[in-house]
């Protein structure tokens, strides 16, 4: 099967993100005072062939061993089965 | 004493280390492509800075999987001295070599200028030429040096005595103003200064060279060279 995977790989909470912190600011000059905070993270899309049954699981291999470094970062990600017409 | 330089796609700071190592302390060096796996030969493993592999993804993340770094684990746990430099530091951390992690400058800024560092630990192989509490005047030149590690994990650094330098003024935002720290064995150092970019008064400090003349002294002992 084919699938089409949205990785998301944001900052753990506590991790100060200083380009958040600096786009945060931006918008407050801007006049949007009601911004509370701005936390950049990275998208990341994989197509892939996999059987049904593992793509989660290697997926989140994947997000361990390289997507994301696990001392500063979380991760989630949604699994799209792409139709072929 | 012979050094292996590693060179990725990218470092820029290689021959900086060849030249500290070899010129400036007298010592024999190699350059080794990361595409090498035999690290036998060698006494010293250096992994210099630069922007291996552009950076891609994470500084360090992608040069952590060149087929060399499974033989530098391999030296490190034989308890050969290994030194990160900056890049190199961050490839460290990325290969789980040495623990934390490194975010972007606090301010976004490149930093690139002489910084006081401070001296925390002498009693290692990479610090014995100095006294601990030194001010040494050592170049950064880094974009992600700002060091992060859990609250936990900084409890650990300290109580194993792990934090090696520290910056003499915050710099960065690294967490506890960290700058550079080994492993528990005390054989893999990782620093964001540049020490071999501080080997000769001519350039403006030569506060970088005790470091290297450090792990030589080290390996001259333990191999009773005494020439």
């Amino acid at each position: 099967m084919t699938y089409d995977v949205t990785v998301y790989v944001t900052w753990k909470e506590g991790v100060l993100d200083p380009q958040g912190t600096a786009v945060t600011e931006s918008l407050h000059k801007l006049g949007y005072g009601e911004v509370e905070s701005v936390s950049i993270s990275r998208m990341l899309q994989l197509r892939l062939e996999a059987a049904p049954e593992e793509v989660e699981s290697k997926v989140t291999e994947m997000c361990e061993k390289l997507l994301a470094n696990p001392v500063i970062e979380d991760y989630r990600f949604e699994v799209e089965e792409v139709v072929s017409t | 004493m012979k050094f292996a330089v590693i060179v990725f796609p990218g470092s820029n700071c290689d021959l900086d280390m060849y030249h500290a190592v070899t010129d400036a302390v007298g010592e024999q060096a190699e350059y080794v492509w990361h595409t090498e796996t035999d690290l036998d030969r060698f006494d010293g493993i250096l992994l210099p800075g630069g922007f291996s592999y552009g950076d891609y993804l994470r500084a360090g993340a992608i040069a952590r999987f060149s087929p060399v770094m499974e033989s530098v684990k391999q030296a490190a746990a034989e308890g050969k001295p290994v030194l990160g430099v900056c890049n190199g530091f961050q490839i460290l951390l990325e290969s789980g070599l040495l623990p934390g992690a490194m975010r972007r400058n606090e301010d976004l800024h490149f930093i690139c200028r002489t910084v006081p560092l401070q001296v925390k630990k002498a009693d290692t192989m990479f610090t014995s030429a100095y006294e601990a509490g030194e001010t040494l005047q050592i170049p950064v030149a880094h974009g992600e040096g700002n060091y992060y590690c859990s609250e936990t994990q900084l409890e650990e650094l300290k109580q194993n005595d792990q934090i090696v330098f520290t910056y003499g003024a915050a710099l960065n935002g690294s967490v506890a103003d960290i700058a550079g720290i080994v492993n528990e064995a005390g054989n893999v150092l990782g620093m964001m200064p540049h020490p071999e970019r501080a080997v000769e008064a001519l350039t403006g400090s030569e506060d970088g060279r005790r470091l290297f003349e450090s792990i030589v002294r080290q390996w001259r002992e333990k191999h009773a060279v005494t020439s």
